[in-house]
Protein backbone atom coordinates (compact mmCIF):
# COMPACT_ATOMS: atom_id res chain seq x y z
CA UNK A 1 0.00 0.00 0.00
CA UNK A 2 1.35 3.23 -0.92
CA UNK A 3 1.40 6.83 0.99
CA UNK A 4 -1.74 8.01 -0.98
CA UNK A 5 -3.90 4.78 0.96
CA UNK A 6 -2.70 6.20 4.64
CA UNK A 7 -3.78 9.53 3.20
CA UNK A 8 -7.09 9.18 2.03
CA UNK A 9 -7.48 6.91 5.19
CA UNK A 10 -6.43 9.49 7.14
CA UNK A 11 -8.64 12.51 5.64
CA UNK A 12 -11.88 9.89 6.13
CA UNK A 13 -11.70 9.92 9.53
CA UNK A 14 -10.78 13.54 9.90
CA UNK A 15 -14.21 14.07 8.18
CA UNK A 16 -15.51 11.42 10.32
CA UNK A 17 -14.36 13.31 13.80
CA UNK A 18 -15.81 17.08 12.09
CA UNK A 19 -19.04 15.23 11.29
CA UNK A 20 -18.94 13.69 14.56
CA UNK A 21 -18.62 17.27 16.43
CA UNK A 22 -20.84 18.98 14.26
CA UNK A 23 -23.99 16.51 14.10
CA UNK A 24 -24.43 15.34 17.87
CA UNK A 25 -25.48 17.54 19.96
CA UNK A 26 -23.50 16.24 23.68
CA UNK A 27 -20.09 17.71 24.74
CA UNK A 28 -18.56 13.32 24.67
CA UNK A 29 -19.26 13.79 20.95
CA UNK A 30 -17.10 16.45 20.40
CA UNK A 31 -14.82 14.73 22.89
CA UNK A 32 -14.58 11.98 20.84
CA UNK A 33 -14.54 13.86 17.61
CA UNK A 34 -11.44 16.01 18.73
CA UNK A 35 -9.82 12.37 19.17
CA UNK A 36 -10.62 10.99 15.77
CA UNK A 37 -9.30 14.35 14.42
CA UNK A 38 -5.88 14.29 16.62
CA UNK A 39 -5.52 10.46 15.53
CA UNK A 40 -6.00 11.31 11.41
CA UNK A 41 -2.98 13.35 11.91
CA UNK A 42 -1.16 11.29 13.57
CA UNK A 43 -1.62 8.69 11.20
CA UNK A 44 -0.61 11.18 8.45
CA UNK A 45 2.07 12.08 10.74
CA UNK A 46 3.88 8.61 10.61
CA UNK A 47 2.69 7.41 7.25
CA UNK A 48 4.93 10.67 5.62
CA UNK A 49 7.96 9.57 8.07
CA UNK A 50 7.89 5.84 7.09
CA UNK A 51 7.28 6.63 2.62
CA UNK A 52 9.85 9.86 3.53
CA UNK A 53 13.00 9.97 5.12
CA UNK A 54 12.14 6.85 6.90
CA UNK A 55 13.85 8.70 10.26
CA UNK A 56 12.39 9.26 13.20
CA UNK A 57 10.90 13.21 13.23
CA UNK A 58 7.30 12.19 12.23
CA UNK A 59 7.03 9.50 14.50
CA UNK A 60 7.99 11.72 17.47
CA UNK A 61 5.83 14.15 16.30
CA UNK A 62 3.15 11.26 17.08
CA UNK A 63 4.24 10.81 20.56
CA UNK A 64 3.67 14.28 21.78
CA UNK A 65 0.50 14.47 19.64
CA UNK A 66 -0.38 11.60 21.71
CA UNK A 67 0.80 12.97 25.40
CA UNK A 68 -1.12 16.34 24.21
CA UNK A 69 -4.50 14.11 23.82
CA UNK A 70 -3.99 12.39 26.70
CA UNK A 71 -3.69 15.41 28.77
CA UNK A 72 -6.16 17.51 26.89
CA UNK A 73 -8.90 14.43 27.48
CA UNK A 74 -8.23 14.43 31.54
CA UNK A 75 -8.74 18.57 31.60
CA UNK A 76 -11.93 18.38 29.34
CA UNK A 77 -13.20 15.71 30.91
CA UNK A 78 -12.81 17.51 34.44
CA UNK A 79 -14.62 20.75 32.49
CA UNK A 80 -17.32 18.23 31.24
CA UNK A 81 -18.38 17.30 34.89
CA UNK A 82 -17.93 21.21 36.21
CA UNK A 83 -20.53 22.06 33.41
CA UNK A 84 -23.00 19.07 34.07
CA UNK A 85 -22.58 19.96 37.55
CA UNK A 86 -23.17 24.28 36.83
CA UNK A 87 -25.61 23.65 34.18
CA UNK A 88 -27.65 20.24 35.04
CA UNK A 89 -26.67 19.39 31.16
CA UNK A 90 -24.31 18.04 28.75
CA UNK A 91 -25.17 20.28 25.52
CA UNK A 92 -22.57 22.89 24.67
CA UNK A 93 -25.53 24.99 23.72
CA UNK A 94 -27.01 25.46 26.74
CA UNK A 95 -23.81 26.05 28.52
CA UNK A 96 -23.63 29.72 27.89
CA UNK A 97 -22.67 31.93 31.01
CA UNK A 98 -19.31 32.89 32.89
CA UNK A 99 -20.52 33.04 35.83
CA UNK A 100 -22.35 30.58 38.03
CA UNK B 1 -38.75 2.78 8.71
CA UNK B 2 -38.80 1.63 12.18
CA UNK B 3 -35.64 1.47 14.63
CA UNK B 4 -34.65 -2.06 14.64
CA UNK B 5 -34.68 -2.31 10.91
CA UNK B 6 -32.84 0.89 10.12
CA UNK B 7 -29.97 -0.17 12.77
CA UNK B 8 -30.14 -3.72 10.80
CA UNK B 9 -29.95 -2.08 7.27
CA UNK B 10 -27.13 -0.06 8.35
CA UNK B 11 -24.59 -2.75 10.20
CA UNK B 12 -25.66 -4.73 6.46
CA UNK B 13 -24.19 -1.96 4.91
CA UNK B 14 -20.84 -1.39 7.18
CA UNK B 15 -20.52 -5.10 6.47
CA UNK B 16 -21.02 -5.14 2.87
CA UNK B 17 -18.53 -2.27 2.13
CA UNK B 18 -15.96 -3.80 4.79
CA UNK B 19 -16.05 -6.92 2.29
CA UNK B 20 -15.47 -4.68 -0.77
CA UNK B 21 -12.75 -3.32 1.14
CA UNK B 22 -11.56 -6.81 2.04
CA UNK B 23 -11.62 -8.03 -1.72
CA UNK B 24 -9.96 -4.26 -3.08
CA UNK B 25 -7.16 -4.76 -0.51
CA UNK B 26 -6.37 -8.62 -1.80
CA UNK B 27 -7.06 -7.66 -5.79
CA UNK B 28 -4.18 -4.94 -5.15
CA UNK B 29 -1.46 -5.76 -2.73
CA UNK B 30 -2.06 -9.09 -1.67
CA UNK B 31 -1.69 -10.39 1.79
CA UNK B 32 -0.78 -6.53 2.45
CA UNK B 33 -3.66 -5.26 0.90
CA UNK B 34 -5.92 -7.58 2.82
CA UNK B 35 -4.20 -6.46 6.45
CA UNK B 36 -4.19 -2.83 5.19
CA UNK B 37 -8.44 -2.95 4.50
CA UNK B 38 -8.72 -4.39 7.44
CA UNK B 39 -7.18 -2.26 9.84
CA UNK B 40 -8.64 1.03 7.50
CA UNK B 41 -12.40 -0.73 7.56
CA UNK B 42 -11.79 -1.17 11.49
CA UNK B 43 -10.86 2.25 11.69
CA UNK B 44 -13.40 3.64 9.36
CA UNK B 45 -16.00 1.42 10.36
CA UNK B 46 -15.84 2.06 14.13
CA UNK B 47 -15.61 6.15 13.09
CA UNK B 48 -19.40 5.53 11.27
CA UNK B 49 -20.54 3.50 13.82
CA UNK B 50 -19.56 6.27 16.65
CA UNK B 51 -21.38 9.10 14.92
CA UNK B 52 -24.67 6.96 13.83
CA UNK B 53 -25.02 5.18 17.76
CA UNK B 54 -28.08 5.85 19.40
CA UNK B 55 -26.38 5.44 22.95
CA UNK B 56 -23.68 7.65 24.17
CA UNK B 57 -21.61 3.78 25.31
CA UNK B 58 -22.50 2.12 22.19
CA UNK B 59 -20.11 5.04 20.30
CA UNK B 60 -17.04 5.02 23.20
CA UNK B 61 -17.03 1.51 22.08
CA UNK B 62 -16.89 1.94 18.56
CA UNK B 63 -14.37 4.60 18.96
CA UNK B 64 -12.46 1.48 20.65
CA UNK B 65 -12.26 0.05 16.98
CA UNK B 66 -11.04 3.19 15.61
CA UNK B 67 -7.71 3.53 17.85
CA UNK B 68 -7.38 -0.53 17.87
CA UNK B 69 -7.59 -0.17 13.45
CA UNK B 70 -5.31 3.02 14.30
CA UNK B 71 -2.84 0.70 16.16
CA UNK B 72 -2.96 -2.03 13.61
CA UNK B 73 -1.93 1.03 10.87
CA UNK B 74 0.72 2.09 12.61
CA UNK B 75 2.11 -1.95 13.18
CA UNK B 76 1.80 -1.98 9.15
CA UNK B 77 3.50 1.56 8.47
CA UNK B 78 6.60 -0.04 11.02
CA UNK B 79 6.02 2.00 13.87
CA UNK B 80 5.61 -0.84 16.58
CA UNK B 81 6.43 1.54 19.83
CA UNK B 82 3.30 3.79 18.52
CA UNK B 83 1.66 0.92 18.05
CA UNK B 84 2.01 -0.03 21.73
CA UNK B 85 1.87 3.65 22.90
CA UNK B 86 -1.49 4.20 21.11
CA UNK B 87 -3.27 0.81 22.75
CA UNK B 88 -1.42 1.77 26.02
CA UNK B 89 -3.10 5.30 26.06
CA UNK B 90 -6.09 5.72 24.06
CA UNK B 91 -7.42 2.20 24.21
CA UNK B 92 -6.32 1.79 27.94
CA UNK B 93 -6.67 5.61 28.89
CA UNK B 94 -8.26 8.57 27.04
CA UNK B 95 -11.37 5.44 26.31
CA UNK B 96 -11.70 4.49 30.17
CA UNK B 97 -11.82 8.54 30.54
CA UNK B 98 -14.15 9.08 28.20
CA UNK B 99 -16.24 6.17 30.06
CA UNK B 100 -15.87 8.00 32.90
CA UNK B 101 -17.38 11.14 31.40
CA UNK B 102 -20.54 9.09 29.80
CA UNK B 103 -21.31 7.23 33.16
CA UNK B 104 -20.96 10.13 35.77
CA UNK B 105 -23.79 12.74 33.10
CA UNK B 106 -27.28 11.04 32.28
CA UNK B 107 -27.77 9.46 28.66
CA UNK B 108 -29.88 11.29 26.30
CA UNK B 109 -31.04 8.78 23.86
CA UNK B 110 -33.11 11.40 22.35
CA UNK B 111 -30.48 13.90 20.60
CA UNK B 112 -29.23 12.07 17.69
CA UNK B 113 -31.28 13.05 14.33
CA UNK B 114 -30.88 11.63 11.45
CA UNK B 115 -31.46 15.11 9.10
CA UNK B 116 -28.71 16.66 10.93
CA UNK B 117 -26.74 13.79 10.59
CA UNK B 118 -27.23 13.28 6.64
CA UNK B 119 -26.86 17.32 6.03
CA UNK B 120 -23.29 17.00 7.98
CA UNK B 121 -22.30 14.08 6.31
CA UNK B 122 -23.10 15.87 2.95
CA UNK B 123 -21.36 18.82 3.39
CA UNK B 124 -18.39 17.89 5.40
CA UNK B 125 -18.18 14.59 2.98
CA UNK B 126 -18.19 16.77 -0.08
CA UNK B 127 -16.04 19.18 1.41
CA UNK B 128 -13.53 16.82 1.97
CA UNK B 129 -13.76 14.96 -1.44
CA UNK B 130 -13.75 18.07 -3.09
CA UNK B 131 -10.66 18.59 -1.48
CA UNK B 132 -9.27 15.48 -2.17
CA UNK B 133 -9.63 15.21 -5.75
CA UNK B 134 -7.70 18.62 -6.06
CA UNK B 135 -5.08 17.16 -3.61
CA UNK B 136 -5.12 13.86 -6.05
CA UNK B 137 -5.05 15.87 -9.12
CA UNK B 138 -1.67 18.37 -7.84
CA UNK B 139 0.20 17.10 -5.54
CA UNK B 140 3.57 15.23 -6.66
CA UNK B 141 4.73 13.07 -4.21
CA UNK B 142 8.41 11.84 -5.32
CA UNK B 143 7.45 7.91 -2.69
CA UNK B 144 4.18 7.73 -4.12
CA UNK B 145 4.88 5.19 -6.32
CA UNK B 146 7.78 3.93 -4.87
CA UNK B 147 7.48 3.09 -1.08
CA UNK B 148 10.42 3.44 1.14
CA UNK B 149 12.12 0.64 1.73
CA UNK B 150 13.01 -0.48 5.24
CA UNK B 151 16.85 0.08 5.19
CA UNK B 152 18.65 -3.04 7.03
CA UNK B 153 19.18 -3.49 10.61
CA UNK B 154 16.15 -0.71 11.44
CA UNK B 155 13.61 -2.58 9.93
CA UNK B 156 10.80 -2.89 12.39
CA UNK B 157 11.91 -1.66 15.44
CA UNK B 158 11.52 1.99 16.24
CA UNK B 159 11.29 1.45 19.78
CA UNK B 160 14.61 1.87 20.58
CA UNK B 161 15.07 4.13 17.78
CA UNK B 162 12.29 5.90 19.93
CA UNK B 163 14.02 5.75 23.31
CA UNK B 164 17.18 7.04 21.58
CA UNK B 165 15.81 9.54 20.48
CA UNK B 166 14.11 10.97 23.50
CA UNK B 167 17.26 10.84 25.82
CA UNK B 168 19.78 11.85 23.17
CA UNK B 169 21.12 15.40 23.85
CA UNK B 170 20.78 16.11 20.25
CA UNK B 171 17.75 14.51 20.33
CA UNK B 172 14.44 15.38 21.88
CA UNK B 173 15.38 15.56 25.31
CA UNK B 174 14.32 19.56 25.25
CA UNK B 175 10.93 18.32 24.39
CA UNK B 176 10.43 15.33 26.17
CA UNK B 177 11.29 17.13 29.35
CA UNK B 178 8.71 19.82 28.00
CA UNK B 179 6.20 16.79 27.72
CA UNK B 180 6.54 16.03 31.26
CA UNK B 181 5.81 19.37 32.43
CA UNK B 182 2.70 19.67 30.48
CA UNK B 183 1.69 16.47 31.79
CA UNK B 184 1.83 16.91 35.35
CA UNK B 185 0.60 20.19 35.10
CA UNK B 186 -2.49 19.61 33.12
CA UNK B 187 -3.15 16.97 35.68
CA UNK B 188 -2.31 18.43 38.32
CA UNK B 189 -5.36 21.18 36.85
CA UNK B 190 -7.98 18.78 35.92
CA UNK B 191 -7.92 17.01 39.79
CA UNK B 192 -8.08 20.70 40.76
CA UNK B 193 -11.25 21.57 38.38
CA UNK B 194 -12.61 17.97 38.80
CA UNK B 195 -13.29 18.49 42.60
CA UNK B 196 -16.01 19.14 44.60
CA UNK B 197 -15.46 23.00 46.15
CA UNK B 198 -15.40 23.01 49.98
CA UNK B 199 -18.41 25.51 49.89
CA UNK B 200 -20.36 22.84 48.15
CA UNK B 201 -19.66 20.36 50.49
CA UNK B 202 -20.63 22.13 53.51
CA UNK B 203 -23.86 23.64 51.78
CA UNK B 204 -25.04 20.30 51.10
CA UNK B 205 -27.24 18.54 54.23
CA UNK B 206 -25.59 15.40 55.77
CA UNK B 207 -26.91 12.57 54.42
CA UNK B 208 -27.55 9.52 57.04
CA UNK B 209 -26.30 6.73 55.43
CA UNK B 210 -23.05 8.44 55.21
CA UNK B 211 -22.45 8.53 58.73
CA UNK B 212 -18.75 7.37 60.35
CA UNK B 213 -15.44 8.36 60.22
CA UNK B 214 -13.79 10.81 57.51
Amino acid sequence: MGLGAYVAVSAALFALGIICILVRRNVLYVLMGIEMILNAANINFVAFNRFGDNGLDGRMFAIFTIILAAAEAAVALAIVLNVFHLFNSVKPSEADLLRE
Amino acid sequence: MSETLLQRAFYGVLGLVTLAALGWGAATAGPAGVAFALFAALTLGGGVMCIWERSVVRSAFALMATFCGIAGLFILLESDFLAMAQLLIYVGGILVLILFGVMLTPPDLGERSLPRIGLGAAFVGGGTLWIAAKVAASANWATDSAPGEPTGNEAFSTAERVGVGFLDANGYVVAFELAAVVLTVALVAAVYIARRKRADLVAEPESGTMGGSR
